[in-house]
Formats: C-alpha cells, structure tokens, sequence
C-alpha cells in the first residue's frame, strides 16, 4: 500500500497555485486525509499534486457577524476548538466533533472535506443545511459556489480541474434559533450510517419561522428537508423524514434500517434544535440576537 | 524474595524496550533489503491464461519478476498439509504461486521484487495477468449444495466428514420428554493482529546458509519446512521470529507462500530480501476463522438436564487446507463445555469455498462451539420456564467427578478427558459478580426511565496446553546470568516475564539475572508453537524441570565447594548456601566456573577452573562419565494430554429502542487457569481476549459478496473496536491447579474470547425478548430482527415504547427468564417443542428418565 | 523512469535531519527506512490505526497519511523522543509499564504519542476526555483497559512530579 509516483509542486502564493493547477492531471492536497489513502491504496493516481500546505494567506479562520469563513487550510482541530466560530454557528462545532479521530481532526481541512464531496461526511451535509457557500480560484478567475450547487454527485464537486475552493463560508446562527447535530455510527469516529444537522430559527412569537434538516449516509448527496411546516403543525419528523430520503444499503447497514435511523435521528435533533431555539429565544428577549452573534448553545 | 516470584503481578521485563520505540518487529529489521510485493488474483475462481511482464520490466529498480514457472523442484509443489487426519479425505493446498487456477481474491500469481516497496507495488501493478473467470463458491450453503466445485476433484466441495459420538444421540432426543430443534450460525471473523505477517531472509553464499526472520508463531517449524523446501540441512537453516506484532493464531500457519518464496529469491539473487505484509494483503492473503452453521437438536428434561444433543456442523474452511480439521475438531469437542450431557452427536462437514483459508484464530473452534450449547441451553430455559442459570447449574459436572472423560478424542488425538475444575463454584462466582439474583429490580428501574435492558452469561471449558511437547534450555554463565530460552515463539504474551518468574523461582536467583529468548532456533532447536493457550503451560513446566536439572548440579558441584550434603544446601538469591547458614555459601556464578573444568582462564574469576587450581583428586577424569561440561540443562515437558481450563462470563447490555444500538453496561469473567503465574498478565490476556469477543459478536466480520470480493478488506471497514466499544471487564479468579503437571497451571491466552458471542446473545435476547440465532449482531441486523419477529408484535410492543422487556420482566419470577410462554414467545425459535406428547413441564425437579445415560440423579443436585 | 527526489529536512527528536525522497514517500516511512527510526510502526496505511502517529509541531498526526515533502522544515516527535535525555521514561512510557498498557507493543509507540500530547493540553482529564482522546488508536492486544488506567496514572504521575 505505497502510493503510485507523481510530479510535485509546492506553492507559496495562491497565484502559483492557481498556475499548476491549471496543468492537466494535477490535484490538489491539503490535509490529506481523504486523499492519501486513496492514493495508498492506488484508487487514485494523480498525475501532479500541488501541495497547498505552504500557501500563504489560506489558514485564516474568521467568524464575523454573518458567519464563518473557513480557508483551504483550516484544519478540522481549529475550526473545532475556534470558540469564536461556534458563537457564531454552533452547528460546526458540533459536526467537526463527529469527524473522524483527534489526529485526522488535526490534519484534515474543512474545505477539503466540502470538496472531497463524500455524501457520508459531516461538514458537506452542515454546508448545505446551512446554505453556505464555496468560494472558488483559478486563473481564470473567482467564483462563489453555493452549497445547493456544490455537491454535484457523491465525490463529485462541481469545482473545474483547475479549481481550487479558497474557502468556505457558513453562515450565521440567526436570532431565535437553535441547531443539533446527530448521527449514528458502527463506531466512535466512523463514517456515519445515518447522521442529521437540523437548525431551527423562531419568529418574534415563538412560533416556528424555518426548520431544515440536512442529510448524511442517505443518499448521493447532502440532502436537505425543510421541516418547517413538520415542526410547525407538530406533524411527525420522523416519518417525513423517512418518506424523504433514499438511501442505499452497503456492507454495515440496509437502506431500511438507513431509512429508518434518518426518521429516528431527525427526530431528535429536531427537538433538541427546537429546545436550544426557545432556551435561546427566552434569552434574547423579544429583540433579535445582538450583531456579534451572542448567545447560541454550548457545544 | 526470589522464591515467591512465581504467582507474584510483577511488572512486564520486555516493557522498558517496547515503550521506548527499541523494540525489533519483522519490518524494523533489513533495512535497505530488496522489497517484495506479489500480483494476487482479483477474482475469487479463475483460470489463469496468461502472464506478461513486459510493462513491468519498464520500473527503475526492478530486480525480478517470478511466476509459478520459474519455481524450481519442491518449491514448485503444493504447500504442505501441516495436519493430516484421516477424516481429512481431500485435502488439498495451494501452491507458493498459482499454477493454472486461482481459487481466492488475493492467492499470490507472481512475486516482484525490487530495490523497495514503492517500486515493487509499481512493477506489481504493471504485470498483466490472463484469467478466465469460474463459477465462485461462496458461503457454506453455496458450497453443501455444490452446484459448482472449488475443486474439480474434490466431490460436493467436502473436504473431510468427521463423526464424535458418545451414547446414542438420536435414541437419547427420540426418548426425552422435550425436544427442541434448530439452527445457528456465526460469521467470519479474524486475528487481525495490528502487524501484518512479513518474512526477511539472508543467505550467506560463503557459509551456504540461510537466516530467515519471519513474524511467526512457529519458527521451528518454518525452519524444517523451508529447509525441506529449498533442499537444505536444516543446520543450514536459521529461523528467528523477533518481536511480533500481534498473532491470534493466523501466524501459526506455515510455510506461508511468501516464506518460501522470500528465501528462495534471497539464495537465488545473493540478496538480501524482504516482504512486510501491508493491511489489504492480511484481509485477503492470510487466513481467517469462524465461520460455521450447526443444526442442532436437543432433547432435554423438565429440569432442564441435557438427554441427548445431536449437531450437524457446516465448517467453511476455504479454498484449502493447510491447516486441516483442526477448528472443526475443536468447536465439536469443546461443544460440551462444563456439562454432563446425556448422548451426544455432532457430524462434521468441512466444506470448500472459494474465499480465504480458514485456519485457526484465538478460541479456534471453541467460540463457535459454546455458542452453540450455551444457545441451547438458553432456550431449554426459556422453553420450560426455567432460570437460565438453574439450567446450566442442573447440567453441570460436579467437583468430585474429575477426571472427566467425555468419550471423544480431542485435537491433539488423546482422549477428552477434564483433569480438574469447579465448575458450579465457577457459576456461583459469576452470578454473584454480576448481580444475577438483583438484576430483575434493575431491568424495572431502567424500564422505568424508558431504557431496556438485558443481561446474558456463558460457560465454557477450554482444552489448553496441548503436546506433543516443548523444551526449555537453562544455563547460568560465569557471571551468574541464567539464560534461559525454549523454541516456541511470543507475540506480546510477557513470556520474558513469566518465564523468568519460574526460572527465578525454581533456581533461587533475582529475576534480574534471568534472560529469556523465545522464537529463536539457533537458541533451542525443538519446538511446536505457540498457540492452543499452551506456551505457560508447556514450555513453563519444560523450563521448570530444566531448571531443576540445573539446581541439582548446581547443589552437587556446590556440595563438592562447601564438603556439605547436597540435600542441606538451598539456593537464595543466586547464592547457595547451607540450608540455615548464610556462611557457608558458594554463589551460583562461581559454581558455573567450577563446573566447566578449563585449561585456557579467560578472566580472573574463572581461573579457579583451571588445571592447576582445581582439587579434584588426579584419579579421577576432570568430567565424570555422565556428566558434562557447563551448569546447564535440558528437559521437556510432554503431556499426556491436554489440561483444560474453564470459566464462566455474564454481560448486562442495553438495546436503544429507536436505533437499536447495542452497548454493553457490565462484563464479568470468572476464570480458573489453575495457578497463576502472573495474575497482572492473566488479567490482561483476558481483557484482549473479551475485546476480540465483543469484536466477534456485535463488529466484525468478512463481508464476502456473491462473487468471492471480500468488501470490507480495510479497518475502514472491518470494525475493529476502538477504546470507545470495549466495556471494562470485572475479573474474578478461580484456581483449581492441573494435576497432570509440575507447576499445576492451565493454559489463558484463549479464555477472554471464548464465550462472549453466546454471552452477548443471551443478553440481547434477554432485553429484547427476540431469539438470537446468528452473531455478530449488528444494529441493522438487531433492526431487522424487531421487524421480522413474530415475539416483538406478540408482545404488542413497538420500538420506542421498551415496554416489551418490562412487561415481561414482571412476568417473570425472581431471576427468572421472563417469558414462560415458550414457543410463543417465539425465543425457541423454529419448530417449538417437538415432542408433543410431553409437553413442557414447568417445575424444576423434573424426573430423570429411567436408562438415560448420563443424568445426574436427582439427589446429586 | 527515474522518480524526482527532494531534499527533506526535519528536526526530529529535536535532531536537525535531511534526507532526497521522492515526493510519494511517506512520513512514516521516511522516519523509518531513511531516517531508522523504526520505532514509529505501520499497521494500516489507510489512517485508521493509529499506530503510526507521531507529534508534528506537537500535534498527533497520522505519519501515514502524510507526504514526508509535506513535514519538510517541521519538528516530529517519534516514541524514541519521549524518554528524557538520561533516558528515563517519561511519565506516560512509566504508566504503560506500571499498568500493564502494553502487550505486543505494536500500537503502543501511537498510544504514547496521542497520550502524550494529550496530557500536554489536559493534565488532569476525565474519564470520558481519556476516552476520547484514545479513541483513535487501535489496540488488538490489550482490550484498553489497562491503557485507560496507563492514562490515568500517567496524569497522576506527572501532577507528583
């Protein structure tokens, strides 16, 4: 289990980057922890890899009012441990603890989670519950990609040979709302069978104004429901949800019992979504959340 | 101090160098060695057609390429079978290449080798192969019906059909007032040890000699077949296993292909060679275990006492038969457990498959075995209404019955005769350590906040210590070190620990003057392996009686130094000394200088050999006729038959009602191993041991698809426990010594692991109210099961209420199944009780039948 | 074809070191068949082990699922670093040997790397923090039990120390 060979570049500036990447047959690697067992195993055999390790400027990780941005070379760990990030969406960190194990966290990236693609990994199914974006770079220019558009196919984003996601955004926790992230796995640190992020926004009333759930394990790509008229009338998540997803049986589960884990799941991360929004709604008052993003659940 | 080194929990000696990164695995050693990798066969049944290298022959450092037709004389035959038997009526073994016809994904086609790994694999994966596909054979009901062969030669894919008989079984289940009838079945698993195998080989072109280092738990017996196989002296021949990764038994077998191979190439090249397995090789190259199906039929009384049982055992032993019926032979015999059964019955079938060999993983056999009776005897209980443990207790075979002989032959062909053990006391200590008396109360209070749970428990008696025989070598040099060495081979077990506890204790000396040397035929040239639980037991007794040899020269020469008898000198502390008198002393290291009568001293201290200044009278020759040279010794240790080792396990686990999650609250193990040499590390043999337990029953298998790929070949996928699924295990020992041999010790290396399959089953049984009929036990399969059973709807309960457990909790009396509905409860599942015209009798003192062999009378209870 | 190499040079141990390799060779094994520091084991190559892991600027990383060229100018700390410089183990190596944390050895240079960081972050940790910060390293010997208590007494041994 030796990789196969490959020409190697290094950049120091995205610029570079963009320039190899714009050869045929080079990909890129950042955190490697998807990649380079792949390539261990000799699934893949990249004719070049551009090696964005060393590039400048793309490990910044900066949570502002609208939300979080993520460079190329924010790493799991940091993303994880970033307490301005999870005041401001608390659903990160709460998917990022799912990823894997503490030493894949600390090499493996956000962004190349979200471009690796995988329809079974955490963060691409946040992105998209989330409506968060995918910024893009090649030489022939920048290009913002949004989630819905994003996930194209399952390892399949719809970024060009020649493209390299810069970063990725997530926004905002709004005021009144609340987030859960729940999954089921064979193990601790597995890919999940079934896994749910659902957030939950309420209006100045208390009542229900948004509740979406988006999807991991139960199709070919991150699947979102918007439940909000199941959580408005009460109805039952955990059927909608069943009815709603589609996914495949492999070696550790059966589309059944996928199906049935995703109703189960969504169920309890609705209601725990649905507790933080009020707790949180309580809070606030009848104003709306402060702008820096105050409050949100402990993680 | 010294002489309590034996039973003493000391702290391991081969620590320090593992925990400071100067340990000496396989692929630690060679370094800038050639590399081998090997093109293996992608399809589980194909003819080979053609092989081209000539891509290949392209790489930079490419060194050579190998097919089968390029093996010289016995390297071209097939690989030996290690274990003939004669049920073993078609044997067959694959060769170190294939010939014409692969048989399995991952059976070696060609060897590369080349100036390192990297460069093989590109060489490797640029030699283009020919095949031409064949039917596949995969799963044990594919291969019973034999609509295709793995073996064209070999009729309805049955290697061997072994009978064991004791009484009439099927006149015995005719006769008995209730017979229940069903099926088992228990999937792949394997050793999986964290290192893959991996052989490193030097040939000495001056000395015409070879050194092979080989991750192996036999490297006396490696050596003897790569001797016979590149045709040399096994004089000529080294083989060292240096510190292993991890063994579980899949590094028993041998000669591997690559142990053959890797040698062969290293003489033919004049180089030195190495191949370390990587992780997708182990998955589809090495061996793996379980892998069973049994149909059973019992017939039993009202109390539960076993009259008859009858199994038929499919064994799926793969594409070959290195290894022979071994696991079979063991899961038919170690079946019966601790109990006294009535008649029994068990046909073996061991069929062909095209996936991997099956040889020989941790609990070989006996996993597989106690699943099955302790099955039984969980739905006897719940059939007559009775407690589980009652039931196991009514058939036990009681402390004043040993020996024991079960009247079948065992697997090292002797007799299955139990030396020793307390089996009853080994239920009652398992009952008390889990709280079985008390659990009702718990499975109400969980009840009550809306959790379900169930608790389970699992005998079993384990064959350990199994011949032919093995040997210890004991020498104490001029400066006092005891080295002390035996053939047989250590992959983490602390046997330079528990070694050098009994040769401490047998000779007197600090533990820190004792080396030990395992796995090393330049050292000690006679050995089996280590495997069966047997290293402690054989070559512990063998190095306690080589030690003893030494002792009683060293008093002897020691007497001669001192003018004192023999018989009133003692050794302490590496000095001997008149027993009571400190003074008159002689230390050991000056008694090995005496008993080596020199001419040439090589320092100050063994002058005092030397000719001139020995006192031995002139008439006399320096050596006595019999004796030799040097404070050493020999011995071995060869039973005469095995001795068995026994225990008991019970489990608590929780269901989750939506997800189905399986998770285990409470583990208990009581177990006698007979003395114990190093309770620190016996404890530690069971913690593994339960954690491969609990990986067989709820994680681990081999997901073989219809076409023979195994689809789970990476940890991603085939679910090793971590930390986080293992439970603590709560330990309690029982010691009941071995009267077959000098220490009184049994075997532990295989006890964790053995009985925890039955033991989860029964406990998710229990909390679920479900029969459990096939492990592992998965989520999905849990999942599947709630949908499917006809005791789920029942019981009007539905996932999510947990009410099923807790009505029937309070159905139940005492500690009591709960369930006395038997058969429509649907826990005895498949045709419920079979004879009819007795129908289950709720008391517990059910009558024995009159002219039943082996029921124990009513009053013996 | 002959593979482009690359100089490499790492502060290992707290040792400036410099190797060529081809970009494909991985950590581990440039730490191991370049470097000889063999302690740093292998046993699956596909980052689910754990026995390869080292510390990279202090971190536990997989050395697996990581170029050598990649750590080009870091600091690795392989299990041959932890012991103190007149060789003494260090407290974590002491615990594994006071509590039996070990049995073939071959997972444990990842274990005594994790943990070793780990308490580095968390000197007095719970039992569900211990949990979680082994629950990436695989064991097939020990069954963990001993290896939590190791943890647990490591914390201990250093809060005396």
């Amino acid at each position: 289990m030796k990789p196969p060979p490959f020409a190697y570049t290094a950049p120091r500036t995205v610029d570079a980057a963009l320039e190899a990447l714009a050869e045929p047959g080079a990909k890129v690697l950042a955190g490697g922890q998807s990649l380079i067992p792949l390539l261990n195993m000799r699934l893949a055999a990249p004719a070049r890899l551009v090696d964005i390790n060393g590039v400048a400027g793309l490990g910044a990780l900066e949570a502002t009012a609208a939300g979080v941005r993520a460079g190329a070379l924010v790493r799991h760990a940091a993303a994880g441990r970033s307490e301005g990030a999870a005041r401001v969406q608390p659903l990160l960190r709460r998917a990022v603890r799912h990823v894997a194990h503490p030493a894949v966290r600390n090499r493996g990236t956000v962004v190349g989670s979200l471009a690796h693609a995988d329809p079974a990994a955490e963060l691409p199914a946040v992105l998209a519950v989330l409506g968060g974006a995918v910024e893009a770079a090649s030489v022939r220019g920048r290009r913002t990609i949004p989630a819905g558009a994003f996930f194209a196919g399952p390892l399949e984003p719809a970024l060009a040979p020649d493209e390299l996601a810069v970063s990725a955004f997530f926004p905002a926790a709004p005021p009144r709302s609340g987030s859960a992230f729940a999954e089921t796995s064979r193990r601790h640190g597995d890919y999940a069978l079934a896994g749910v992020a659902v957030t939950v926004a309420l209006g100045a009333d208390g009542t229900v104004r948004s509740a979406r759930a988006g999807y991991l394990g139960v199709g070919a790509t991150p699947l979102v429901l918007d439940l909000t008229s199941v959580a408005a009338e009460g109805a039952c998540a955990a059927a909608f949800a069943r009815e709603n997803v589609d996914p495949d049986g492999d070696v550790h589960a059966s589309a059944d019992y996928r199906r049935h884990l995703a109703g189960v799941l969504t169920d309890r991360a609705l209601r725990e979504a649905t507790a933080e929004a009020l707790a949180e709604a309580r809070l606030d008052g009848p104003g709306a959340r402060d702008g820096d993003g105050g409050g949100g659940g402990a993680a | 101090m010294s002489t309590r080194m034996f039973g003493e929990p000391i702290a391991r000696r081969e620590d320090p160098r593992l925990l400071t990164g100067q340990g000496r695995f396989l692929d630690d050693l060679g370094r800038g060695a050639l590399a081998a990798a090997f093109v293996r066969s992608p399809h589980a049944h194909a003819r080979v057609t053609g092989i081209d290298v000539a891509d290949a022959l392209d790489v930079d450092g490419l060194v050579a390429i190998y097919t089968w037709d390029d093996l010289p004389g016995r390297v071209a035959e097939p690989l030996p079978l290690l274990i003939p038997h004669p049920a073993l009526t078609h044997g067959r073994t694959g060769y170190a290449l294939a010939r014409d016809v692969v048989r399995h994904v991952g059976e070696p086609v060609a060897m590369v080798v080349a100036a390192d790994r990297y460069l093989a694999e590109d060489a490797a994966e640029r030699v283009r192969v020919g095949y031409e596909p064949l039917p596949a054979v995969v799963g044990i009901e594919n291969a019973e019906r034999a609509r295709d062969l793995v073996h064209p030669d070999v009729p309805g894919n049955v290697g061997a059909v072994l009978l064991q008989e004791n009484g009439d079984a099927p006149a015995a289940i005719a006769d008995a007032p209730h017979v229940l009838e069903f099926r088992l079945s228990i999937e792949r698993s394997a050793s999986t040890p964290l290192e893959g195998r991996g052989v490193y080989a030097r040939w000495d072109a001056d000395d015409g000699s070879l050194r092979v280092y080989s991750s192996t738990q036999a490297s006396t017996s490696v050596r003897a077949a790569i001797a016979a196989k590149l045709d040399l002296p096994p004089g000529k021949v080294e083989v060292v296993a240096p510190d292993v990764g991890g063994g579980f038994g899949v590094k028993i077998v041998h000669p591997w292909p690559e142990e053959v191979l890797v040698p062969w190439a290293a003489r033919l090249l004049g180089r030195e060679v190495k191949w370390a397995e990587d992780r997708r090789e182990h998955f589809v190259a090495s061996a793996h275990e379980r892998g069973q199906l049994h149909d059973v039929r019992v017939g039993f009384d009202g109390a539960g006492r076993v009259l008859g049982l009858d199994v038929r055992i499919l064994h799926d032993h793969g594409a070959y038969t290195p290894y022979g019926i071994i696991i079979p032979i063991v899961t038919s015999t170690q079946l019966l457990g601790p109990y006294r059964i009535g008649a029994y019955r068990a046909e073996v079938r061991s069929l062909y498959t095209n996936t991997l060999i099956v040889t020989p993983y941790r609990g070989a056999g006996r996993p597989q075995g106690v699943f099955c009776m302790e099955r039984t005897m969980d739905r006897i209980a719940a059939h007559l209404g009775l407690d589980r443990a009652d039931v196991r207790a009514a058939n036990l075979i009681q402390p004043d019955e040993f020996p024991y002989d079960q009247g079948l032959t065992f697997q090292d062909g002797r007799p299955l005769v139990y030396d020793s053990g307390d089996y009853p006391e080994l239920l009652r200590r398992v009952r008390d350590l889990i709280g079985w008396d008390a659990f009702e109360g718990e499975r109400r209070a969980a009840a009550a906040r809306g959790r379900r749970i169930g608790i389970g428990l699992g005998c079993y008696v384990e064959g350990t210590g199994v011949g032919p025989y093995e040997g210890g070598h004991v020498e104490i040099d001029s400066a006092g070190r005891v080295h002390v060495s035996t053939g047989l081979t250590s992959q983490g077990q602390g046997h330079q620990t528990a070694f050098a506890q009994i040769a401490a204790a047998e000779l007197g000396v600090p533990i820190e003057s004792v080396r030990v040397t395992t796995g090393d035929t330049r050292r000690f040239g006679y050995a089996v392996g280590t495997f069966a639980s047997r290293a402690a037991v054989m070559s512990g007794n063998a190095i306690a009686l080589a030690c003893r040899k030494v002792r009683a020269k060293a008093l002897r020469i020691a007497a001669e130094a001192l003018e004192a008898d023999p018989r009133d000198l003692d050794v302490t502390d590496g000095v001997v000394h008149v027993r009571g008198d400190r003074s008159a002393a002689v230390p050991l290291a000056t008694v090995a200088v005496l008993s080596n009568p020199l001419r040439y001293a090589f320092d100050a201290q063994t002058a005092a050999a030397t000719q001139f200044a020995t006192g031995r009278p002139p008439s006399e020759p320096p050596v006595a006729p019999g004796d030799e040279p040097g404070l050493e010794g020999r011995d071995y240790y060869s039973p005469v038959r095995s001795t068995f080792a026994a225990g008991a396990h019970a489990a608590i686990v929780e269901t989750d009602p939506d997800t189905a999650e399986i998770r285990i609250l409470r583990y208990a193990v009581v177990h006698d191993c007979g003395r114990l040499v190093n309770p620190r590390i016996v404890e530690g043999q069971i913690h593994g041991g339960v954690a491969q337990g609990v990986a067989g029953a709820l994680y681990e298998r081999m997901a073989y698809d219809a076409s023979g790929q195994l689809l789970n070949a990476s940890f991603m996928d085939f679910l090793m426990p971590y930390a986080t699924e293992v439970p603590a295990v709560e330990i309690d020992h029982l010691e009941t010594p071995s009267p077959l041999n000098p220490l009184g010790i049994k075997g532990a290396g295989e006890a964790g692991v053995i009985p925890v399959s039955a033991v989860i089953a029964s406990a998710v049984e229990d909390a679920e109210g479900i029969g459990i009929d096939a492990m592992p036990l998965s989520p999905d399969a849990l999942f599947h099961l709630r949908r499917t059973s006809a005791a789920w709807s029942a019981a009007g309960t539905g996932a999510g209420t947990g009410a099923g457990a807790e009505a029937g909790s309070a159905a139940g009396a005492g500690a009591g199944r709960r369930r006395e509905d038997d058969d429509a409860g649907g826990v005895a599942r498949g045709a419920g009780d079979l004879n009819p015209a007795s129908p289950p009798d709720p008391s517990r003192g059910g009558e024995p039948r009159p002219g039943q062999p082996g029921i124990v009378p009513e009053g013996e209870l | 074809m002959t593979e482009e190499t690359f100089e490499i040079v790492l502060t290992v141990n707290g040792v400036h070191r410099a190797a060529r390799a081809p970009a494909r060779r991985l950590l581990s094994d440039l730490l191991r068949h370049d470097l000889g520091l063999t302690g740093t084991h292998v046993g699956c190559e596909h980052g689910v082990c754990g026995c390869c892991t080292v510390l990279l600027d202090g971190e536990p990383v997989r050395s697996c699922l990581m170029f050598a060229v990649t750590a080009s100018g870091r600091a690795v700390t392989t299990v041959e670093g932890l012991a103190g410089p007149d060789g003494r183990m260090s407290p974590v190596q002491q615990a594994f040997q006071d509590c039996h944390g070990l049995q073939c050895g071959f997972c444990t240079p990842g274990f005594l790397c994790t943990i070793t960081a780990f308490l580095r972050d968390t000197p007095r940790p719970t039992d569900e923090e211990i949990l979680e910060a082994v629950s990436g390293n695989l064991c097939r010997c020990t069954g963990y039990q001993n290896i939590l208590r190791s943890v647990r007494r490591a914390s201990d041994l250093m809060e005396e120390s």
